[in-house]
């Protein structure tokens, strides 16, 4: 029988479950023990109903060639959890136009938050990570998965973690720490997850036939070490009790604080930057047909963002009790990582040097274009913004919003939706997309949103910031708190304008995504341009 | 190991060891005779589909 080994492990996690929900401490673990039961319970009936009684050696598959399963379920749940995360992301910026719609206890703004940050980064982008690099490293190594089932172990229990993740954030089970909310069993269980992905992803590379390792798989590489060591490190904590929901961390005070935000910003530097380059350094040359514009350029970006990332942490806490000079320090390697970002932005978009037109003809580069475009716009406004001369003016305001946004957005969208276009024709075997009109439609909806959503949120972060430190002649602050919120109404109607037509834009391509799985060519007329021009006689 | 031990390695022999390492990696990418050896990397992800 396939998967008995599986069925029966999962049987017992699930009874296991069960036990954890009898014998909760507190009833937050309990109802989140439910719902792992019933997730594990469905999990095993699912399993057991596509069972197959044929012997073994009928159902092995293929093993010379690529495995592509996982990688064609990832994409799946890429444009579902992206769907579902900028759903919620609309929500959120409603709920703080319209207060009234926060709906308690379960679906207000302070738990609905973290879900539209974990669904999008961790859910939606994780998976395009997880989906990407596994296509990537099969195609650059010319070498099947390592591990046989490994890699969809990894896939299934990703997906685990983000809904043990989700809703628990919905029952209120944090440990407050940004981008790193789930508590310590959903922690323990990503971290088995992690490693398993770092085998299948490793052993993978050490099976490659061809002799050099790829540039984008180093990017890759280095995110899934790095992520390893900070999800680890930043989730130190003892459990007040090994059947309850919380924990305590082990560092205390500005410790705590720091380690938080050294974790914080390299799941920016390395989940949305490192990840991400890996997937513009095989995507873009692919799509434009010809090798990236440097190798050696990209070596070097490489090394350089390894080398400086990791300090730029402390940038998040300036003026607070860290030391001075750790508050300096984090500001100049911020500063400094200007140049690998604009070196690999260059690197990027040099790509297309003799191919300028395809950005014309083509909406999937136009679309990875901008991606790159953004990526060179963010990683030049966060640097500015870790001056402490500006951030004493931006921090805490909603400008902070709008650079997370350019970047998250901007870059990581933009490239991953790039990347789902390149791949779901080839990963079913279609012919093209159902419709690059609609291409071009999900491009300008989201670039549309994208730059409501970012110039919207300037504008209102520096209001925010100015009114914050008005003082009058007497040295009286002019203004109060709730009058700079009040101040912020049409920026958040605005916003949420904005987010809606992001959103617009991933129904789109969803629909899209699905006409190509199922096989259907919309006709259309061709778009202007995409059709090779006629050379005159020479 | 403390403290205060801990910060004089960190900021004597384990920057210095970063800084060769950072720079080393520069030069060997910069090297004489690695344009070939890149120009082949590059062509990788265009060999197969």
């Amino acid at each position: 029988m396939k998967y008995a080994m599986e069925t029966i492990l999962l049987a017992l996690a699930a009874f296991a479950a069960l036990l954890g929900a009898a014998f909760a401490k507190d009833s937050q673990f309990g109802a989140h023990m439910w719902v792992l039961f019933f997730v594990l319970t469905a999990s095993v009936i699912v399993l057991m109903r596509t069972s197959s009684y044929a012997p073994v050696d009928i159902l092995a598959e293929d093993k010379s060639a690529y495995m592509d399963g996982p990688i064609r379920y990832g994409v799946i749940a890429t444009v579902f959890w992206g769907v579902t995360g900028f759903l919620v992301g609309v929500i959120v910026a409603a709920q703080l136009a319209f207060p009234d719609l926060n709906i308690e206890p379960w679906l207000n703004f302070g738990r609905l938050r973290p879900l539209h940050t974990s669904a999008v980064i961790f859910a939606f982008g994780g998976n395009a990570l997880i989906a990407t690099s596994f296509y990537v490293v099969q195609r650059t190594s010319r070498a099947r998965l390592f591990g046989g089932n490994l890699a969809w172990y990894v896939f299934w229990g990703y997906q685990l973690f983000i809904v043990m993740a989700a809703t628990g954030y919905l029952l209120g089970i944090t440990q407050s720490r940004e981008y790193a909310e789930p508590e310590w069993y959903v922690d323990i269980f990503l971290t088995v997850v992690w490693v398993a992905y770092l085998i299948v992803f490793l052993g993978t590379i050490l099976n490659r036939k061809e002799p050099h390792i790829y540039v984008a798989n180093w990017f890759y590489l280095a995110f899934i070490v790095t992520i390893a060591m900070l999800h680890i490190v930043n989730n130190l904590a003892v459990p007040a009790s090994f059947l309850g929901s919380k924990s305590y961390s082990l560092f205390s005070g500005v410790q705590d604080a720091l380690t938080q935000w050294w974790y914080g910003h390299n799941a920016v530097g390395f989940f949305l930057t490192a990840g991400f380059l890996g997937m513009m350094y095989y995507f873009v040359p692919k799509q434009a047909e010809r090798p990236v514009y440097s190798y050696r350029l990209s070596i070097i970006h490489f090394w350089s963002l390894i080398f400086l990332y990791i300090w730029a942490g402390p940038h998040h806490l300036h003026y607070t009790a860290l030391p001075d000079w750790a508050q300096t320090l984090g500001m100049v390697f911020s500063i400094m990582l200007w140049m690998p970002s604009w070196g690999g932005m260059i690197n990027g978009l040099m790509t297309l040097s003799g191919a300028w037109d395809k950005i014309r003809t083509d909406p999937i580069i136009r679309m990875m274009v901008v991606a790159i475009a953004f990526y060179g716009m963010s990683t030049f406004e966060g640097p500015m913004m870790s001056i402490k001369a500006v951030n004493s003016l931006s921090h805490y305001t909603e400008w902070t919003i709008g650079h997370v946004h350019s970047g998250a957005l901007g870059w990581n969208g933009m490239i991953t939706f790039g990347a789902i276009y390149f791949l779901v024709p080839r990963l079913w075997g279609r012919e093209r997309l159902y419709s690059m009109r609609l291409v071009t439609w999900h491009f300008w909806l989201a670039t549309l949103g994208i730059v409501v959503y970012a110039a919207v949120m300037w504008v209102a972060g520096i209001s925010q910031g100015l009114m914050w430190r008005e003082y009058d002649e007497q040295g009286f602050l002019v203004y109060s708190f709730a009058e700079s919120v009040a101040a912020m109404v049409p920026y958040y109607i605005v916003r949420t304008i904005g987010g809606l037509m992001f959103l617009a834009g991933a129904l789109v391509m969803a629909w899209n995504v699905y006409m190509t799985i199922r096989g259907h060519v919309r006709q259309e007329e061709p778009l202007p341009g995409a059709a090779p021009a006629l050379q005159p006689a020479q | 190991m403390d403290y205060t031990t801990l910060r004089q390695f960190a900021d004597s022999w384990g920057l210095l060891a970063m800084t060769v390492f950072f720079i080393g990696a520069v030069i060997f990418a910069l090297r004489p005779g690695s344009r070939e050896a890149a120009e082949r990397a590059a062509q990788i992800p265009l060999k197969e589909d």
